[in-house]
């Protein structure tokens, strides 16, 4: 029979820019620690396979699912979840509003997934074509909006960020 | 006035959302919750003979063994649809909480509950089940023939209904001479939802009574369900819905809410949560029901329909869920979209060894309209005609009503929405510039229109109601039992409530959580129902509370009733617009006299005896790759007439939505079954295909707007009109490129290749 064993290590990182440590199950996901252990409850479960990108979340600037992603890998990293985006007094990052603005939320479950994935993509600080974010973007899976706002949405603060008109359509 | 109603206003619930704050159902949960894990049959078919449990409650972490053996004698239906005072009525009780008679591949046998995932996980995988194993089917004709694995005791031949519809003699209108036969079968495939946020709940029990919270469409359903699956009385639970991410139907059914009720109860009124995986989502909640249609048209060389036959059936999978409804809704359309005075229809719903089918956005249109309408344009092609002329011909006439629902179409909408659709991807010039193309890549330009209507009366109850509650500050909160589930009706109610009270709209809150013991009662999100009838219930509530506000305004000002107005939160005197008082120095005054304290509140039920038409159409234009057996989409246009738009940002948001399944239905997605043992092959989100970002062209979204004159508010159903002709607009756009009439979706290479093979375009 399975012995019911538990190991647990401690794991140091930086948490939406604050230095944070705990100890945790060496079998826990990042989603599951980030979800029980901080109650950051933006990162979303929907498939806990790397398939749907609902618990996306940024490692050291770059985007990762984290459901398959160990909670001790992320010992010395800095990881962003989308409680980080905010500013001090609620006020909305560009890209969040954008995702307001646009009506590219309908049931939101997917929403903090694909935000922190545009943040991904505007911190490179490059011009991409619409085809180009649709690929960016395409790990993640939305059943609510057919993904067409949440371009608009991307798309308009890139150029906004990158002091461009956006052109026509 | 300023009016809120067909305004693009920011949805109510965007902040809480874009910011990750919105609680969800898991979100909710305490972390000292038990888990509650499912054994699942590994057959499709058979009975539980004996379950070993020793070795899982062995493991250190599992508090309860639960198995088929344990459950009460409580057989209980799980559709979401409002219970029937009348036993005849009534949905088909058909379930228990765990299964020996085990019907398909993922039935329900066993729980363990434990401390934690591991442990339960653990204990379902040391459970040892013993199997006396059956005979299945899974193909739906099959299932009817004589011999075929016997599904539920009570239903012979497996058929769970069969209803037709009659009118004329079809038979001798079929003999008249010079008629063109177009015959033609169709299939659809087994789909699912595919919601991000995958169903789980969690429930406790408090002084005495079960307390469920769950992502659920439906609460005040579900809190029934639960009473009945428990054999408890229904005051005993309370349901609790929070924000949820994605329904579409799934969640219109109870799913494991009565189990995980029964579970808390069965150890101690203790938290339990009980949450889908993906995998189990997929195959143990709903699917949409795959249906094959048979149409047969006897025509007129000049578009003139004189006979037609219909037959579906309808693959049920192993329980009743929905039932016979879902293919009656889709037949119902038949005669009515293309009226004909001879007509034969017959569908039958069939129980199968696959997972049960419920609803799912579109209730049965989305199959019908697929077969209908690439019937339409096989009858075309037959014919020598345009699938335009067609229509526009034979589509159902303005003034047309139906004798049952007594819907009306009032406004000339389907040339109106075709008109609009065929400007915005210039479809006639297309059409005729992509006729007999040759070479590898061809281009193609199609159409389909759709029927749908709104709400279920007069099949079924249509009420709904509303609570508005006015603070000291002269804001209010308003409740329904109708649920947001990313659809935006929260917002949409907020402007409906801003304008029919007479308050700004920053001074109305929705109370966006339903709790039974608290929120009036609505049947909740299905049918496309909400903005229409939860319209009826604000607006009599509204004049209910105007009515209230407007007498205390009376007592306050001794100003007549008839002379006083409350327009954007102030006491207007009518007579020379004078502002007396604003709403809050009302309600300030109002609660606290010393002479005369009021709360001042207003609550109403509205049934509603109406129904409306919600009719549009898709156009798509194509390019088929015919060695590759690709299509790639590159253009697509839906076009809606739901009557006047509450608020036309979030009407667009829910076509694109609706577009983007149409597209999966009719170009990838299927759930598919090993034909040797029933177990699902594809149940997960890499190999089961949804559309991605990726797969889309831009979808374009347009309306017409013919104010619905039986609403309040002008409006009719959205929610699900948008899934209902993408499909069949794709599969006709395909035959305008390569004059290849595809019998299924969806549509992929492996259906390509076959077609173009047989017609010799490919050879090996």
């Amino acid at each position: 029979m399975e012995k019911h064993v538990i190991q647990y290590e401690t794991v140091r990182f930086n948490l939406n820019g604050k230095d944070v440590e705990r100890t945790v199950d060496v079998r826990a996901s990042l989603t599951d620690m980030l979800r029980n252990d901080f109650r950051m409850t933006s990162v979303k479960k929907g498939c806990e396979v790397g398939e749907c990108g609902a618990c996306n979340v940024l490692i050291d600037g770059e985007a990762f699912n984290s459901c398959i992603y160990l909670a001790v890998w992320a010992n010395g990293k800095h990881i962003r979840t989308l409680e980080g985006l905010l500013g001090p007094n609620g006020e909305l990052s560009d890209i969040q509003q954008a995702f307001v603005d646009e009506a590219a939320i309908q049931c939101g479950f997917c929403t903090p997934g694909f935000i922190l994935t545009a943040v991904e993509i505007l911190e490179s600080g490059k011009e991409y074509t619409d085809d180009e974010l649709r690929k960016l973007l395409s790990g993640h899976l939305c059943r609510c909006t057919g993904y067409e706002n949440i371009l608009r949405a991307v798309k308009k603060t890139m150029y906004r960020r990158l002091g461009k008109p956006m052109p026509e359509q | 006035m300023s009016k809120s109603v067909g305004k693009s206003v920011v949805r109510v619930d965007a902040y809480e959302k874009a910011t990750g704050r919105a609680k969800y159902t898991d979100d909710l949960c305490d972390r000292s919750a038990l888990v509650v894990k499912i054994c699942h049959s590994t057959i499709a078919h058979g009975f539980v003979k004996s379950i070993d449990t020793t070795q899982a409650e062995a493991i250190p972490g599992v508090v309860r063994v639960l198995t088929c053996f344990d459950v009460p004698d409580h057989p209980f239906p799980t559709a979401g649809h409002p219970w029937s005072t009348d036993p005849h009525h009534q949905d088909v009780a058909d379930r228990m909480l765990l299964n020996r008679h085990v019907r398909y591949y993922g039935d329900e046998v066993a729980v363990v509950i434990a401390e934690d995932e591991v442990a339960a996980v653990q204990g379902v995988r040391a459970l040892k089940v013993e199997y006396e194993e059956l005979p299945f089917v899974l193909d739906v004709q099959k299932a009817m023939e004589e011999g075929a694995p016997q599904i539920h005791e009570e239903y012979p031949q497996n058929i769970l209904a069969h209803t037709d519809i009659r009118r004329g003699d079809y038979a001798k209108a079929s003999q008249e001479p010079g008629l063109i036969k177009v015959e033609g079968w169709y299939d659809t495939p087994t789909v699912q939802h595919c919601h991000i946020e995958n169903h789980g709940c969690f429930a406790y029990m408090e002084a005495g009574r079960v307390v469920v919270v769950s992502s659920t469409q439906i609460p005040h359903i579900v809190r029934r369900v639960v009473g009945q699956a428990l054999g408890i009385p229904w005051g005993k639970v309370r349901l609790i819905k929070p924000y949820i991410g994605g329904g579409f139907g799934n969640k219109q059914d109870a799913l494991y809410e009565p189990l995980c009720a029964w579970c808390s109860t069965m150890v101690g009124g203790r938290l339990v949560k009980l949450e889908c995986t993906r995998e189990e989502t997929f195959v143990s909640n709903r699917v949409r029901h795959a249906i094959r249609t048979h149409i047969i048209s006897w025509v007129r060389p000049d578009g003139t329909l004189v006979a037609r036959k219909f037959e579906a059936f309808s693959n049920q999978g192993a329980y009743a869920s929905h039932g016979h409804g879902v293919v009656a809704k889709g037949m119902g359309a038949f005669p009515q979209l293309y009226p004909c005075d001879n007509l034969e229809c017959d569908c039958w719903s069939v129980f199968t060894n696959r997972p049960a089918a419920g609803a799912m956005r579109g209730y049965g249109i989305p199959q019908a309209m697929f077969a209908g309408e690439s019937h339409i344009d096989d009858i075309c092609k037959a014919i020598g005609m345009t699938p335009l002329e067609f229509r526009r011909k034979n589509l159902m006439p303005v003034g047309y009503t139906d004798g049952f629902s007594k819907n009306e179409l009032y406004s000339d909408t389907f040339n109106q929405c075709m008109d609009k659709g065929m400007a915005a991807i210039d479809y006639q010039r297309k059409f005729e510039a992509y006729r007999n193309q040759t070479g590898p890549i061809r281009r193609g330009v199609g159409l389909a229109v759709f029927w749908y209507n709104t709400a279920v009366w007069p099949i079924s109850l249509e009420s709904s109601s509303c609570r508005m509650v006015v603070n000291q500050d002269g804001s209010l909160q308003f409740q329904t039992g109708e649920t947001e589930i990313g659809q935006g009706c929260d917002t949409a109610y907020s402007q409906m409530v801003a304008d029919a009270v007479g308050v700004p709209l920053s001074d109305v809150h929705v109370v966006s959580t339903q709790d039974t013991d608290v929120t009036p009662y609505g049947t909740g999100a299905y049918a496309s129902r909400q903005t229409y009838i939860g319209g009826f219930s604000i607006m009599q509530t509204a004049i209910a509370l105007r009515e209230r506000i407007l007498n205390i305004a009376h007592e306050q000002t001794r100003m007549p009733v008839s002379n006083l107005d409350l327009v954007d939160g102030q006491i207007i005197r009518k007579s020379d617009g004078r502002v007396l008082k604003s709403l809050g120095d009302l309600a300030m005054e109002s609660l606290y006299s010393l002479e005369h304290s009021q709360h001042i509140t207003a609550e109403t039920t509205a049934q509603i005896k109406s129904n409306a038409y919600s009719f549009g159409c898709s156009f798509a234009e194509v390019e088929v790759d015919i060695p590759m057996c690709k299509v790639k989409l590159l253009n697509i246009v839906n076009v809606h007439d739901c009557g006047t738009l509450i608020n036309p940002a979030l009407a667009e948001a829910q076509v694109h939505g609706g577009m983007s399944m149409a597209i999966g239905y009719g170009l990838s997605e299927e759930l598919k079954f090993d034909e040797k043992t029933g177990k699902p092959l594809n149940n997960n989100l890499l190999d089961y295909k949804l559309s991605t970002f990726m797969d889309h062209p831009t979808l374009q979204a347009a309306f017409v707007e013919n104010a619905e004159p039986t609403s309040p508010y002008g409006t009719k159903a959205l929610g699900e009109p948008p899934a209902c002709s993408g499909a069949p607009a794709i599969r006709n756009a395909i035959l305008n490129a390569t004059g290849m009439a595809i019998d299924c979706c969806p549509i992929t290479p492996h259906v390509l290749y076959r077609k173009f093979k047989e017609a010799g375009l490919i050879t090996d």
